[in-house]
């Protein structure tokens, strides 16, 4: 887990960065630069284009840290540049990002749903899953593939919650911000994206 | 009175601690009963913390000095 911030560090770096820092700015590229890309393939197809945007990105953030104000952290109002910027990137390639829980295409669509009766009783009930610790079961390389293929398969509202919220460890309200989108249309998107793909590990789990 | 669908309709809230102290309670009562929705609900905390664990991938040398290329541009 990434350590909180103290207060004026963002300020310090920024500060750093005007100044001409070299070391400053690559820190800060070694910090965020992957967790940036794969934001970025939320809405554009391919990695070529993530790279592009992530680039434009960087340019972004030079450009604009003389008006930074310190009031979302730098993080988030590094991640927010960049969704600006994946977004026209993905309109201009033909791709509609909608993250919008009611727009969402599973809409109704329930992963468990014939796993329930009728009165909401477990018909067919999770296996137990019999290795617990997280570090254990990512050793085997088929099941981190199976993770990484379930998220790239979200719809992007899903997609970009989950990657931001589990694996980008950003806190709710950055979410909201990042991504203008509300704290309860967020809970909802990260649920769905959970249950799926929870459900994707299972079945790869069954498989041994 | 809650059935076990609802349950795991309320799994990933519950994991986060973002229901009503009133809905967390009966949750977590229910777990107490089911244990496959017990089951359920450490899965889906469990992949959360997968999830955060996922290998991420340093800049390639490369990439690193193009933007650095571009921070010294931005400079002048």
């Amino acid at each position: 887990m990434r350590p909180e911030r103290a207060e004026g560090v963002d300020e310090a770096i920024v500060e750093r960065l005007l100044a001409g820092d070299e070391t400053a700015f690559s820190e800060l590229v070694t910090a965020h630069h992957s967790s940036l890309l794969r934001l970025a393939l939320t809405f554009v197809s391919t990695h070529a284009a993530a790279e592009e945007v992530v680039q434009e990105t960087w340019l972004g953030v030079l450009k604009g840290l003389k008006s930074f104000e310190g009031r979302a952290s730098l993080k988030t109002w590094i991640f927010r540049i960049l969704v600006n910027r994946a977004r026209t990137r993905g309109v201009r390639d033909g791709r509609t990002v909608t993250f919008s829980a009611l727009e969402d295409p599973d809409g109704e669509a329930d992963t468990l749903a014939d796993r329930f009766s009728a009165q909401g009783r477990w018909i067919e009930p999770p296996a137990m899953w019999h290795e617990q610790d997280p570090e254990a079961l990512l050793l085997r390389r088929e099941t981190v593939v199976c993770l990484q293929d379930a998220i790239a398969s979200l719809p992007s509202g899903q997609r970009a919650v989950v990657t931001l919220r589990d694996i980008e460890g950003v806190e709710p309200p950055e979410v909201c911000t990042i991504l203008g989108i509300t704290e309860t249309n967020q809970r909802v998107l990260l649920h769905r994206a959970r249950t799926k793909v929870r459900a994707s590990l299972e079945t790869h789990l069954k498989r041994g | 009175m809650l059935n076990c669908r609802e349950v795991t309709e309320s799994a990933s809230d519950y994991v986060d601690a973002a229901l009503p102290w009133r809905a967390r309670l009966q949750v977590r009562m229910y777990l107490v009963m089911c244990r496959f929705c017990r089951e359920y609900v450490r899965q889906v905390a469990l992949v959360a913390r997968m999830l955060r664990r996922l290998p991420a991938q340093e800049p390639s040398p490369e990439v690193t000095e193009d933007l650095l290329t571009l921070f010294r541009t931005e400079r002048e």
